[in-house]
């Protein structure tokens, strides 16, 4: 162990005597898969805390429910504590490891990226193209259009080495999360539990008595919109990889008719992300502060304002086709997505593999307890 | 603040469970009500924050609570606890009236959850709120703000100012500065006195100065005082209160359930002379935790220490607290503050006593001492291995019994047998009517409720006379 992890941080002492009163007062075990999961314990090891913060789910009922949240001298606010340990577990694990000093200031990281990428994207291009071909109308014909701008190896290549190292980057962050929060292993059916709770975001919803989205009153707004924007880009993804695959392997060149499985899907993809993302972003700022971490508002709202834009000008692009702003609106929205792809393993979006992995170990535990 | 506006058909004074079901009963009769809450609003709510069920009557399963628990088991249950000091009228109607309560918690907002793990024994009789006492207040609170029930924070109500039998007017302290506020009817729902230091020490004597009050520092009593002064006619017995032994560490107020210890009977108790002073096995736990607050009261300096060792680390709930752990008897005694030689004598004398048998954690199993005094009569396990654990105990008072006396309306009794003609008590602050010594778990929030309801809808059809 290094010296650095020997000294507990705030966030950990915090989190270590949040459960020891839970564990002995339990009122809040109907909410969430936490309590129970707390309750398997008597002492709280490092790497149990950081399973409970990441099988937290930020819900807060537990905050409105607890007779010790503040100004009572215990001063529980698990709902808090949790998000700033979960944001610790992220940059601790992250590969290479002094990226992890990423998530700091990830508000900025998030928006440099955002600045950078489109920089990046104009800059070249404008360096190495002419500006009638960026200005020109160009022909919607396969093989044409986008690809006269910026060439097809050119982005093919780019996006594969972005998304392969992000890949790589998760994977190895993941493995180490997971060998550190103390899991052994698991069985298909956990598997499939795990899925389940996770592609239904259950304990973002109370157990079913939906949840605190901005106040002590229960809705379930936050779960639909996550629900949009998480469903929304992974349509986006399958739209993606479709057209990858019809331009790649079977040789039908981009760009597609409006007709097409590919850009169908990127609608729809598009309008989910933008209604959850432009949502979840408005229920933050509406939303009670007592129970939130400030300090992570900046990550927060960095990943779901750059999925928003990346959605935003991804339609854009497909309303300006055959326009001279295409062009330019390409760039952008390029540039978007090469940042969104170089900071995937350093900002929050890594969550919801961490969730998914203390959705796993849950299953595992539960399915033991009986 | 502008005083014509402080004229309501209603006003309730409290701010728990008894006082938002009147409020939310007088409201939906077509009353306008002030509420008039002593606490902060995040502070609402008094010891009702605290609590985690309501022990309901019910003929078939309902969707928290299993089997049937009937008028009659439950009238038993209630005289077994108190040895006969009820009344039984009141009582059943309290009883029967149950069966409604949970259908209008729910229409408030509350959920409920399955019992608690630990607790399973109440999963027939008691039905649990999902997040506790504070999260019933937040629905009971949010439905009263949006029938348009008017709640007044940090509002102390000091005396209400009563002329023959009718309440003529409050006076009350609000946010600092004095108010006088006029309801055609006043609902008192301010609880107990328990957290009024000064008048359990009139009891208790200058010991009451070392009680921790597990709930609430707001009830105060002093609604309860002003009205018995007043002619009032009181019941329960004024030196009782509902005392256990929480962990000695817990704040002075508002420690709640997560300060309570469960170790006692795995344990042997002994005072600050290292000397023990009762039989820790003596039944099982639930049935003698409510002995224990009054035993360490009776102790000097009010204080107690409970010693295990490692065997019996994990027979019980965890502590809210660190348990003080050393890996001898004497550092054990050290670190508690306690005579080293004297523990020791009393841990081998302990250990000498008792005699082999089979331990049963779950049930009362016989393991006992012999020549010892006080004896062990179950449990007794000999404390031998390292490390050795302590926990301070001292006294946490939950409630106090002493009320005002009402009849089946929630109208409040004169001494004189008169009734008073705009004045209704529930909660707490009457409970002595039916709870005269004792408790029944669950039975708090019944009382409140019921209570509750009936003088909300007393009230409101008064106003309408
Ligand atoms: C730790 C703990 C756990 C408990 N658990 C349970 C349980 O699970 N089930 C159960 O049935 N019972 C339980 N009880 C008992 C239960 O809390 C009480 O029976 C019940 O809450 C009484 O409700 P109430 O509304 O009468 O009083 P409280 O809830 O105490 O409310 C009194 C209110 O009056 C206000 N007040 C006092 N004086 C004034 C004044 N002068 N002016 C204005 N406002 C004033 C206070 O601020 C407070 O809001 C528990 C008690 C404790 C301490
Ligand atoms: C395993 C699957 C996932 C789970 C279980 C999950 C769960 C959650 C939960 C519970 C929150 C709210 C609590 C918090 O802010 O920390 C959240 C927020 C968020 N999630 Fe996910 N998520 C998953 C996948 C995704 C995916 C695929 C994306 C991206 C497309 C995503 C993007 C976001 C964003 C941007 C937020 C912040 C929104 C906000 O706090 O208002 N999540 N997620
Ligand atoms: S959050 Fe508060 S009320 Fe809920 S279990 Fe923890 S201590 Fe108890
Ligand atoms: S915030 Fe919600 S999900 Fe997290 S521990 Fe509390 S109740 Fe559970």
């Amino acid at each position: 162990m290094s010296s650095v992890e020997m000294i507990e941080s705030p966030a950990m002492a915090d989190s270590r005597r949040a459960m020891e009163v839970c564990n002995a007062c339990r009122y809040c075990e109907g909410f969430c898969a936490v309590f129970p999961a707390m309750e398997l314990h008597r002492d709280f090891a490092a790497g149990d805390l950081s399973y409970l913060a990441n099988l937290c789910h930020g819900c807060k009922g537990c905050y409105y429910a607890c007779q010790y949240a503040p100004p009572h001298e215990f001063g529980i606010n698990v709902a808090r504590s949790f998000a700033l340990l979960r944001q610790e577990s992220y940059a601790e694990h992250a590969w290479p490891a002094p990226l992890g000093r990423a998530f700091a200031r990830n508000g900025l990281v998030t928006s440099l990226a955002m600045a950078g990428g489109i920089a990046l994207v104009l800059l070249l291009t404008f360096l190495l193209q002419s500006p009638g071909t960026i200005f020109g109308v160009l022909p919607v014909t396969p093989g044409a259009g986008f690809y006269l701008i910026i060439p097809k190896a050119v982005m093919t290549l780019t996006a594969l080495a972005a998304g392969l190292f992000a890949v790589l980057a998760m994977g190895m962050g993941l493995a180490s999360y997971w060998r550190a929060s103390g899991t052994r292993g698991w069985s298909v059916k956990d598997l499939r539990q795990a899925c389940k709770d996770a592609a239904s975001l259950r304990y973002l919803g109370g157990n079913g008595h939906g949840c605190n989205d901005k106040d002590g009153s229960f809705s379930t707004t936050r779960r639909h919109l996550h629900h949009l924007m998480a469903y929304g880009f992974l349509l986006c993804f399958a739209a993606t990889s479709v057209g990858a695959f019809e331009d790649l392997i079977l040789g039908w060149p981009a760009p597609y008719p409006l007709l097409s499985l590919p850009v169908l899907l990127g609608l729809a993809g598009g309008i989910g992300i933008i209604f959850g993302c432009a949502g979840l972003l408005w229920v933050k700022l509406q939303a009670d502060q007592e129970p939130q971490a400030r300090e992570l508002l900046g990550a927060d709202a960095g990943l779901l304002l750059l999925l928003l834009l990346i959605a935003a000008t991804g339609l854009l692009l497909l309303a300006l086709r055959g326009t001279s702003a295409q062009g330019v609106t390409l760039c952008v929205h390029l540039g978007l997505v090469l940042g969104f792809f170089v900071t995937m393993p350093y900002s929050k979006f890594v969550h919801g593999l961490y969730r998914f992995a203390a959705l796993l170990r849950n299953a595992r535990e539960q399915r033991e307890a009986g | 603040m502008d005083q014509k506006a402080l004229r309501y058909d209603i006003v309730v004074i409290g701010g728990g469970n008894a006082a938002l079901t009147a409020a939310l009963e007088a409201r939906l009769a077509g009353a306008s009500v002030l509420v008039l809450e002593h606490a902060p609003k995040a502070m609402r709510g008094g010891n009702s924050r605290h609590t985690r069920n309501i022990r309901a009557m019910h003929a078939a399963p309902t969707s928290v609570l299993t089997e049937s628990y009937l008028e009659d088991e439950y009238w038993d249950d209630l005289l077994r606890v108190t040895g006969g000091q009820t009344d039984e009228a009141l009582a059943r109607l309290t009883i029967r009236a149950t069966q409604e309560a949970l259908p209008f918690m729910a229409r408030c907002g509350v959920k409920f959850q399955p019992s608690l793990t630990g607790t399973l024994s109440l999963s027939r009789t008691n039905a649990f709120f999902l997040g506790g006492g504070k999260a019933l207040l937040n629905a009971y609170y949010a439905a009263a703000e949006a029938l348009g029930v008017e709640v007044l924070y940090d509002t102390q109500v000091t005396e209400v100012a009563i002329d023959g039998r009718r309440v003529r007017r409050l006076k009350v302290v609000c946010k600092g500065f004095p108010l006088e506020v006029t309801g055609k009817v006043v609902i008192a729902a301010s609880g107990g006195f328990q957290a009024n230091i000064e008048w359990l020490k009139q009891a208790w004597g200058p010991q009451a100065e070392n009680f921790l009050i597990r709930g609430t520092p707001y009830a105060q009593g002093r609604v309860l005082r002003n009205l018995l002064d007043q002619g009032i006619a009181s019941v329960g017995d004024p030196t009782q209160c509902h005392a256990v032994a929480i962990d000695g560490r817990a704040p002075k107020f508002d420690g709640g359930i997560a300060t309570r210890l469960d170790c006692v009977p795995f344990s042997i108790v002994v005072n600050k002379h290292g000397q023990r002073f009762y039989n820790e096995g003596e039944d099982v736990w639930p049935k003698r935790y409510a002995i224990w607050g009054r035993l360490v009261a009776q102790q000097p300096d009010q204080v107690a220490y409970s010693i295990i060792d490692s065997q019996a680390e994990k027979l019980f709930m965890p502590s809210v607290f660190p348990a003080i752990k050393a890996d001898s008897i004497a550092a054990l005694a050290e670190k508690l503050g306690l005579e080293p030689a004297a523990l020791e004598a009393t841990v081998a004398a302990y250990n000498a006593a008792c005699v082999p048998g089979d331990f049963y954690s779950s049930r009362l199993d016989g393991v006992h001492t012999q020549g010892l005094e006080p004896p062990k009569t179950n449990w007794a396990r000999p404390i031998l291995q390292a490390p050795f654990i302590g926990y301070p105990l001292r006294p946490g008072i939950t409630f106090t019994y002493l009320g005002v006396k009402v009849n089946e309306r929630a109208e409040v009794i004169m001494q004189d047998g008169g009734v008073m003609e705009n004045l209704y008590a529930s909660g707490e602050i009457m409970a002595g009517s039916i709870l005269g010594k004792g408790y029944l778990a669950g039975f708090g929030m019944a009382i409140g409720t019921v209570f509750g309801r009936i003088a909300g809808k007393e009230a409101a059809r008064n106003v309408q006379r």
